[in-house]
C-alpha cells in the first residue's frame, strides 16, 4: 500500500495562477493532516499468495485474471506489426463484492452504472492498408478500424432508454479517455444500426468521430487500466515515440459483461485492450535503397524497432507470451523457396518449424510452435511461434529478433472483395458517394460454402451511416456489377434504409447484397445535394470541408478464424483463443472529406451593416409617406421663408447692415437659397484649405 | 412668379439629384468616361504588395530536405528515358514502363490511365455546365489514345481525405531534355516525399501523356478522377493491352487509383530560356477568368524568390514595354507620385516610371488572359473542379547538356516544390484566406476586386443615365409635337404615342435574337467538310447579313411605318440599346469581370455617342462634324473582327494579317467554352448593330 502525493502548477490548483508555485524552492516537503484512510480487509489466503514472488504462477486472486501478449508480424511492405493484447477479467460483482483487486473500478463502475452488455471503443490513426497488409485473418478483420474514434455499445436495457444510456455512457468515456466522445452524444452522429452491424436487437448504437486526433493524451488513461501500467511487463515497449512513428496506430478497448451466467469462465467482465501499431524497422530508414535488387526484407529486432527491450512479465499478469506470425503467404513462399533449394542442396530442413533455416533467423528459441491447420484444402498455413517472457527479468531482458538472409515477397491475404469509396461529381451543389468492390485473387480460391439455392452466390453487407446535411437521396442507388447496370432486386437482398432527418438524425443505409461469385467487380452510387448549415452549425475550421465516416463492408460468409490443433496451451492463451474465434471478414473503406460552401465569416458584420442602412431608408421613406399631409410643407415652408431666413444668414445681414450704417433689409425669399449654397462652397473651401493647411505643415 | 414656382416644385432631394444627372448626361458621361479610363490607367499605381494571408502556409520555415541524393536519382531516371530516346521506336511505351517502374521502386501505388484525346467541338449548349461523365466523341478518335502514368503516396499517418497533385506533361514522342528535366524534378521530390514523415495529404503525380496537347491528358484525367463511368461496355480502363515486354509493365493495372479531394495542384514545365537568368514563369489564367487563390502564387513567389534565388515573372505584354505613351504616362504618373509625396510623405503613391511601365504590361496581359476565357496551361482543368492550381515553368540560361549546371537546377526546382509541397501540406482546410478575384501587376503584386471594381464602374456609370435622359427627352418632345398636331391626334394616337418605345424595345429585341443566331451559325458552317479559316469566315458574315435582314424584313418592317413619326424616334431606340447593352454587361461583370472591362472599354463611348449622321452633316458645326468624325473611327473600331484586327496589327505588325485569323481565334473561344464568346455574339455585336442603324438612321 503506498501514497502519492504531487505537485500541480495548473490554474485550478494555483487559485487562478495568482499562487504560483516557484520550483526554486525545491525540495518540498509536504505534510498531511486530517488524513484518514479506509482499508479493506484482505483475505490473506488468496492475496498473499498472489504476490508471492516464488512462482510464475499465480492464483487466481479473487477470480481476477491478466495476461498480456505481444504478436509481431512482418509485412510484405518492408514494415513489422506489433499487436499488444492485454486481457483483464473479474467476476461478477454481485458475486464477489464491489472491490476489485486487479480490474480497473472505473471500467467495473462503468460497466455496472450504465448496464453495457458489449462495448467497444477504438482510437485509430492512419489508415490500414488493406492491399499491402491483408484483410482476410482475424488480425485485420478486428483490429483495423476506422481513423478517428469508433464506438459501439450494448445496452441491457428496455429499448426506451438506450439512448439516454448511450448519451451517459458517452460523457463518462469522454472524461475517462481524454477524447471529444461526448459529440457522440448528439443524435445526429450516432446510429441503431440493425441488420448488418452486429445481431441485435434495438439496443445497440454506433458512432464514429473520424476526425479525432489520437494522441499520447489517450494512451495514458489507457495504460492506466492495466495493472502494471508501462512500467513493467509488455507493456513496457511502448516507447511512445516509437511507437507514434508508426504508418498504423489503433488502441482499442473493448469489454464484454455477462449477467451471472452459468459457465463459470464467461460470467463476469471481461475486459480487452489492445493496441495495433505498423511500424518501420530503422535499418531501412537509414539506408535508402532505390534499386529492385536489393528489396531484401528489412531485419528488425525489438529493440530497434521500439528502442526498448521487455524487462521481464508484469509479476501480476497470469501470462506473459509474445508471438512472432508468419502468414500463409510467407510460408508458402519460404515452402517454395526451400523446395527450390531441396533441388540443388542435399540437406532438407523439414518440419522443426524454420527457425534457423536458409531464409531467415529468429534470435531466440522459440518455446511454442503452432501451425495453423486447414481443413479444408491444402493450401500453405500459417506458422506462430510463441515465447515466454516469464524466464526474463531486468538484468537479463527479452529481445526477440529476426534476420533475413534472402529477398522474399510476398502478399498477405486479401478480403474476398477490395472495397474502395470515393466522391464524384465537382461544384458545391451535388455530388455522389460511389462505393466500389473490385474481386482480390484471394477469393478465387476461396471454398465456396456459400451455396444457396444452386447459385453461388457472396453474400455482402455494407453499413453506410451519412450525416445530415449530405442530402442523401436513396432512390438513386444505381448497381453496376461487373460494368453492366443491373436492377437492384438482382442484386440487393435485403435494404434497411432510415432517411435522415434534417438535425436530428443521420441517414443510415444498410444493404446485404448477393453477387454471383464470378463477378470481377462491383459498383454502387448514390447521389446526394450538399445542405446548407446554420451559421452556428460550422465547425471552426469549416473551410476544411466535411467527413463522410467510414463505410463498414462485411463478408459474413467468410469466417476470419485460424484453425489450431488442440493444445492446452491455447486455452491459456487470450490472443490466439481469440484468433480461433468465428467472425466475419470485415473492411472499413476510406473517410471521405466534402467540402460545403461556407459562409464568409466576417460577413454578418457587412450584413448587418447593409441591413441596417436598407432599413434605415426603408423606415425613413415610409414614414416620411405616412406623416406627410399635402401641401402641408408648402405651407410651413411658405410661412418660414416669410418670416425669417436662417439665423446665421440673419446675424451676417445684421452684422453687415451694421458695419454699412444702412437699415436691416428684409431678404427676400429667393436670395437665401441661392445665398446658402454660395456660403456653403464657401464652408466647404475653408475647410478644406484648413485641412490642406494642417496635413501639410503638421501630418 | 419664379418664387412661387420654386417653392410649388421643390422635390425631394434625391429626386432634384436625378433630375440634375439627367439634364446634364452629357458632362456626366464625358467626365465618367474619361474618369473610368483614367481609374483603369491608375491601376498600376494602386497595385498592393502581396502578402500571405493564411498564417497555417508557413512557407520556408522549415529547412529544405532535398539532397544531392534525390538529385542523382532523378538524374539517374533522366539518363535512362533519354537513353531511351535514341531509338525512337517504341520510346512511348517503354517510357512509361520505366517511369512507372521508378515510381513504384520508391513505394509508390501507380496505374496508369488511358484516355482518347477529345476533339475540341463546339456545344452549343454546353457553356457553363459541368463535365460530364462517359461523354466520348464516338467518332475517329478511337484509335487514338494516349497513356497516363499515376504514382500517388500515401501520407504515412494521414487519413488519405486530401491529396496534393503535381503534374508533369511529358512527350515521350518529342524526347528531348527538356521533356525530361520536368520529369527529374518531380521525381526527385517524389523520391523525398516517400520517405519523410510529416506529409499529411497524399501526394498524387501525374505524367502527363502531352502528345495530344498538354490539356487534353490532364483533363481527361481529373474527368476520370471525379466522375468516371462504371458502365462502359467497352471500357478503355478494362482493355488489357500489354505491349511492353517488360515483365514489370503487366502488373500495373489500368483501373483509376484514388486519394481524397485535392487541396492544390502544380504543373511543372521546363523552357529553353534566352535570357540571363534562371526564371520562373506562372501561368495562373484558368478558364473564364478564374484565378487560384492568390495565396498559392504567393507561396510560389515567395519561395522562388527568397528561398531559391530564381527570378519569378508573369505573362507580360511585350509590346507594351517599348511603348511611348505608356512610358510618357509612367513619367507623369511619377511625378504626380512625387508631387502628392511632398504634400504627405506618407502618401506612397509614388511609383517610378519604369515600374510604371512594367506593371502597364503585366496588368495588361493579366486583363487580356482573363478576358479571353481561355484556361493558359493546364492548371485550367483543375479550376473546373475547384481546385487551386498553376503551372509552373521553368527556364534555364545555359543549355541542359552540362550535368553540373543540371544537377545545380534540379536541387533548386526540387526544393521550390518541396517546399510549396510542404506549406500547402500544412493547411488544415482549403485555400480561403487570400483573394480570388485580382489582376496581377508583377508576382508580388495584385489589384484586388475592390480597387478595378471603380473603373468598371465609372465607366458603366453613364449608361443608365444617358437612357433615362434620352427616355426623359423623347417624352418631353412628343407633348408639343402633339401639340401641333392637336386637332388631329385622338385619344388612341396618345395612347400609341405613350407606348411607342415598344418599337424601339422590339427592334432591340430582334438584333439580340439575331445575335444569338449568330453565335450559333459557326456550329454549322464547322460541319462543312475541308474548308479554310478564311472561307468560314466569310460565309459566317454573309449568312450574319442574310439573317438579320430576313429577320429584319419579318419582323420590323410592317411595324415602322404605321406612324410616319421618325421624329426622335433614334433617341428612343438609342435609350433602348444603351439599356440593353448596360444589362449585357452588368452580367457579363459577374460572369467574367475583365471581358466586361474591355467590353465596356470599347463599346461604351461608340454606345454614349451614337448619333444619326445624317443630322450631323445637316448640324455644319464644329461639334456635330467632330462627333461625326468620332462616331465613324469608333463605328469602325468596336466592330469586332475590326478590333481583332487591329490589335493584332499593333502587337504583331500588319504584315501577317489574315481574314481566317479570326476564325480560329472565335474557334478557340467556343472550343474552351469561354463566356467571352457568347458576349460577343449576344451583347457586343448587337449593340455595335444597334448603333450602327442609329447612325444610318434616316431622321
Amino acid at each position: 500500500m503506498q501514497i502519492e502525493a504531487s505537485l500541480w502548477n495548473a490554474s485550478w490548483a494555483t487559485d487562478g495562477g495568482r499562487m504560483q508555485i516557484s520550483l526554486s524552492y525545491a525540495p518540498f516537503e509536504a505534510r498531511y493532516r486530517g488524513f484518514d484512510v479506509a482499508r479493506c480487509s484482505v483475505d490473506k489466503s488468496s492475496d498473499m499468495n498472489q504476490f508471492s514472488s516464488s512462482g510464475s504462477v499465480l492464483k487466481q486472486g479473487g477470480g481476477e485474471e491478466f495476461s498480456e501478449e505481444l504478436l509481431l508480424k512482418p509485412f510484405p511492405d518492408r514494415k513489422v506489426l506489433a499487436h499488444f493484447h492485454f486481457q483483464s477479467r473479474a467476476p461478477h460483482s454481485s458475486s464477489h463484492g464491489r472491490h476489485h483487486h486487479l480490474f480497473p473500478k472505473a471500467i467495473a463502475q462503468l460497466v455496472k452504472k450504465f448496464r453495457v452488455k458489449e462495448m467497444e471503443l477504438s482510437f485509430t490513426q492512419g489508415r490500414w492498408r488493406y492491399e499491402q497488409w491483408g484483410g482476410f485473418d482475424p488480425l485485420s478483420s478486428n483490429n483495423a478500424k476506422p481513423p478517428g474514434v469508433e464506438l459501439w455499445a450494448v445496452f441491457d436495457v428496455p429499448q426506451s432508454l438506450v439512448d439516454v444510456y448511450w448519451r451517459n455512457l458517452t460523457h463518462t468515456l469522454s472524461g475517462l479517455f481524454c477524447a471529444s466522445i461526448n459529440f457522440l452524444e448528439s443524435s445526429t452522429t450516432y446510429s441503431a444500426p440493425e441488420l448488418t452491424f452486429k445481431p441485435s436487437f434495438g439496443n445497440l448504437r454506433y458512432g464514429t468521430l473520424p476526425r479525432e486526433a489520437v494522441c499520447t493524451e489517450n494512451l495514458t488513461p489507457w495504460l492506466k487500466l492495466l495493472p502494471c501500467r508501462d512500467k513493467a511487463g509488455l507493456s513496457a515497449l511502448m516507447d511512445r515515440p516509437s511507437i507514434y512513428r508508426g504508418f498504423y496506430h489503433s488502441q482499442r478497448l473493448r469489454l464484454t459483461s455477462s449477467e451471472s451466467g452459468s459457465d463459470e469462465v464467461d460470467s463476469g467482465i471481461g475486459l480487452e485492450q489492445t493496441l495495433t501499431v505498423v511500424l518501420q524497422p530503422s535499418s531501412w530508414r537509414t539506408g535508402k535503397t532505390y534499386s529492385v535488387e536489393t528489396n531484401i526484407q528489412p531485419s528488425w529486432s525489438i529493440s530497434s524497432i521500439f528502442g526498448r527491450n521487455i524487462p521481464g512479465k508484469c509479476v501480476i499478469a497470469k501470462s506473459s507470451n509474445v508471438y512472432l506470425h508468419l502468414d500463409n503467404g510467407l510460408v508458402g513462399e519460404l515452402k517454395n523457396l526451400e523446395r527450390e533449394n531441396a533441388k540443388y542442396v542435399a540437406n532438407t530442413f523439414e518440419s522443426e518449424g524454420f527457425q534457423s533455416n536458409h531464409a531467415f533467423k529468429i534470435s531466440v528459441t522459440p518455446d511454442k510452435v503452432f501451425e495453423e491447420v486447414d481443413y479444408l484444402h491444402g493450401k500453405s498455413t500459417s506458422v506462430i511461434y510463441g515465447f515466454s517472457v516469464e524466464k526474463y527479468s531486468d538484468s537479463q531482458p527479452f529481445d526477440l529478433g529476426l534476420t533475413w538472409k534472402i529477398p522474399v515477397v510476398w502478399s498477405c491475404q486479401q478480403a474476398p472483395l477490395h472495397a474502395s469509396r470515393f466522391l464524384m461529381g465537382s461544384g458545391n451543389e451535388r455530388g455522389a458517394i460511389a462505393i466500389s468492390l473490385e474481386s482480390t485473387e484471394s477469393s478465387e480460391g476461396l471454398p465456396t460454402s456459400h451455396i444457396i439455392d444452386g447459385r453461388c452466390e457472396l453474400r455482402v453487407d455494407i453499413f453506410q451511416v451519412v450525416p445530415w446535411y449530405i442530402k442523401v437521396y436513396f432512390h438513386t442507388l444505381q448497381v453496376f456489377v461487373d460494368k453492366q447496370p443491373r436492377a437492384m432486386a438482382d442484386v440487393v437482398d435485403k435494404i434497411r434504409v432510415s432517411p435522415s432527418k434534417d438535425k436530428v438524425s443521420p441517414g443510415v443505409m444498410e444493404m446485404i447484397l448477393k453477387l454471383p461469385c464470378g463477378s470481377k467487380s462491383a459498383a454502387f452510387s448514390l447521389e446526394f445535394d450538399k445542405g446548407f448549415l446554420h451559421i452556428d452549425e460550422y465547425p471552426p475550421d469549416a473551410n476544411q470541408g466535411f467527413d463522410i465516416p467510414s463505410a463498414l463492408i462485411s463478408f459474413p460468409s467468410f469466417n476470419a478464424r485460424m484453425n489450431f490443433s488442440e493444445d492446452e496451451f491455447l486455452n491459456n492463451s487470450p490472443i490466439l483463443s481469440k484468433f480461433q474465434e468465428t467472425s466475419p471478414v470485415l473492411s472499413y473503406t476510406e473517410v471521405l472529406l466534402i467540402p460545403l460552401t461556407t459562409p464568409d465569416f466576417s460577413m454578418p458584420y457587412n450584413v448587418i451593416t447593409i441591413t441596417c442602412t436598407v432599413f434605415a431608408l426603408y423606415f425613413g421613406s415610409l414614414l416620411n409617406v405616412l406623416r406627410r399631409r399635402v401641401d402641408e410643407e408648402e405651407r410651413i415652408l411658405r410661412s418660414r421663408a416669410g418670416r425669417k431666413a436662417g439665423w446665421i444668414s440673419q446675424l451676417l445681414s445684421r452684422l453687415s447692415a451694421k458695419l454699412r450704417g444702412r437699415p436691416q433689409e428684409q431678404p427676400t425669399s429667393s436670395l437665401p437659397y441661392s445665398f446658402i449654397s454660395f456660403r456653403l462652397v464657401l464652408k466647404i473651401l475653408l475647410v478644406a484649405s484648413i485641412a490642406v493647411t494642417w496635413q501639410y505643415y503638421f501630418g | 412668379m419664379a418664387e412661387t414656382e420654386v417653392s410649388k416644385k421643390r422635390k425631394r432631394p434625391i429626386v432634384r439629384l436625378a433630375v440634375l444627372l439627367l439634364s446634364h448626361s452629357v458632362l456626366v458621361s464625358v467626365i465618367c468616361c474619361t474618369a473610368g479610363v483614367f481609374g483603369l490607367l491608375l491601376l498600376p499605381v494602386l497595385a498592393k504588395n502581396t502578402y500571405i494571408s493564411e498564417n497555417a502556409l508557413m512557407p520556408g520555415s522549415a529547412s529544405s530536405m532535398l539532397s544531392n541524393q534525390e538529385v542523382s536519382e532523378a538524374n539517374k531516371l533522366i539518363k535512362e528515358l533519354n537513353n531511351l530516346h535514341s531509338n525512337p521506336l517504341g520510346a512511348t511505351t517503354e517510357s512509361h514502363g520505366i517511369i512507372a517502374k521508378y515510381m513504384s521502386n520508391l513505394g509508390a501505388q501507380v496505374n496508369n490511365h488511358k484516355f482518347h484525346p477529345q476533339l475540341n467541338q463546339f456545344h452549343p449548349l454546353h457553356f457553363f455546365s459541368g463535365p460530364d461523365s462517359g461523354v466520348m466523341q464516338e467518332n475517329s478518335t478511337r484509335s487514338l489514345y494516349g497513356i497516363n502514368t499515376v504514382g500517388i503516396i500515401r501520407a504515412p499517418r494521414g487519413d488519405g481525405k486530401e491529396a496534393i497533385v503535381l503534374v508533369t506533361p511529358y512527350n515521350a514522342v518529342k524526347g528531348g531534355v527538356r521533356e525530361t528535366l520536368s520529369l527529374g524534378i518531380a521525381y526527385s521530390v517524389f523520391s523525398l516525399l516517400t520517405r519523410v514523415t510529416w506529409l499529411a495529404k497524399d501526394i498524387i503525380w501525374l505524367v502527363a501523356d502531352s502528345q495530344y496537347g498538354e490539356y487534353a491528358p490532364v483533363a481527361a484525367w481529373l474527368r476520370d478522377y471525379h466522375t468516371p463511368a462504371f458502365s462502359n461496355l467497352d471500357s478503355l480502363n478494362t482493355e488489357t493491352c500489354h505491349v511492353g515486354n517488360n515483365n514489370f509493365e503487366s502488373k500495373i493495372s489500368y483501373g483509376i487509383r484514388r486519394s481524397g479531394t485535392m487541396a492544390a495542384a502544380l504543373v511543372l514545365g521546363v523552357a529553353y530560356g534566352n535570357e540571363n537568368e534562371d526564371t520562373l514563369g506562372i501561368y495562373a489564367e484558368a478558364s473564364n477568368g478564374q484565378m487560384p487563390n492568390l495565396d498559392l502564387i504567393n507561396i510560389v513567389h515567395y519561395l522562388a524568390v527568397h528561398r531559391q534565388g530564381l527570378r519569378v515573372k508573369v505573362e507580360q505584354f511585350h509590346w507594351l514595354l517599348n511603348s511611348k505613351w505608356v512610358k510618357s504616362l509612367g513619367e507623369v504618373f511619377e511625378s504626380l507620385g512625387k508631387m502628392v509625396k511632398t504634400l504627405n510623405p506618407d502618401w506612397k503613391l509614388g511609383i517610378s516610371a519604369a515600374d510604371y511601365v512594367e506593371g502597364a504590361a503585366t496588368l495588361a496581359s493579366s486583363l487580356y488572359h482573363q478576358a479571353l476565357g481561355v484556361p493558359t496551361g493546364p492548371h485550367g482543368a483543375f479550376r473546373d473542379y475547384q481546385v487551386d492550381a498553376i503551372t509552373l515553368e521553368f527556364s534555364l540560361r545555359i543549355s541542359f547538356d552540362r550535368l553540373d549546371r543540371r544537377n545545380d537546377f534540379l536541387l533548386h526546382g526540387g526544393r521550390l516544390i518541396e517546399g510549396v509541397i510542404r506549406s500547402v501540406n500544412n493547411l488544415l482546410e482549403k485555400f480561403h484566406q487570400s483573394f480570388f478575384l485580382y489582376l496581377l501587376t508583377s508576382p508580388s503584386k495584385f489589384v484586388s476586386v475592390g480597387v478595378y471594381m471603380i473603373a468598371f464602374a465609372l465607366l458603366v456609370a453613364p449608361l443608365p443615365v444617358v437612357a433615362a435622359s434620352l427616355y426623359a427627352k423623347t417624352l418631353d418632345l412628343n407633348p408639343t409635337s402633339e401639340k401641333d398636331k392637336s386637332a388631329t391626334s385622338n385619344e388612341l394616337g396618345s395612347v400609341l404615342q405613350s407606348w411607342k418605345w415598344l418599337n424601339s424595345v422590339k427592334t432591340v429585341f430582334v438584333v439580340h435574337f439575331w445575335g444569338a443566331t449568330v453565335s450559333l451559325l459557326p456550329y454549322f458552317i464547322s460541319q462543312i467538310p475541308d474548308s479554310d479559316p478564311t472561307t468560314n469566315f466569310s460565309v459566317w458574315i454573309l449568312l450574319s447579313i442574310l439573317s438579320l435582314e430576313i429577320l429584319r424584313w419579318i419582323l420590323v418592317s410592317p411595324s415602322s411605318h404605321i406612324y410616319g413619326l421618325p421624329q426622335g424616334e433614334w433617341a428612343t431606340l438609342k435609350s433602348a440599346t444603351i439599356s440593353s447593352f448596360f444589362i449585357g454587361l452588368g452580367l457579363m461583370s459577374v460572369i467574367n469581370f475583365a471581358t466586361a472591362e474591355i467590353g465596356a472599354l470599347l463599346m461604351v463611348p461608340m454606345a454614349l455617342m451614337a448619333h444619326p449622321l445624317k443630322l450631323d452633316v445637316r448640324g455644319q458645326s464644329l461639334r456635330s462634324i467632330l462627333r461625326m468624325i468620332c462616331n465613324l473611327v469608333l463605328g469602325v473600331i468596336s466592330f469586332p473582327p475590326a478590333t481583332f484586327f487591329v490589335f493584332k496589327g499593333v502587337i504583331e505588325g500588319f504584315s501577317g494579317i489574315n481574314a481566317g485569323d479570326f476564325w480560329n481565334w472565335v474557334e478557340s473561344l467556343w472550343a474552351w467554352n469561354s463566356a467571352t464568346y457568347l458576349y460577343i455574339g449576344m451583347v457586343h455585336l448587337p449593340c455595335w448593330v444597334l448603333c450602327v442603324q442609329i447612325l444610318l438612321h434616316p431622321c
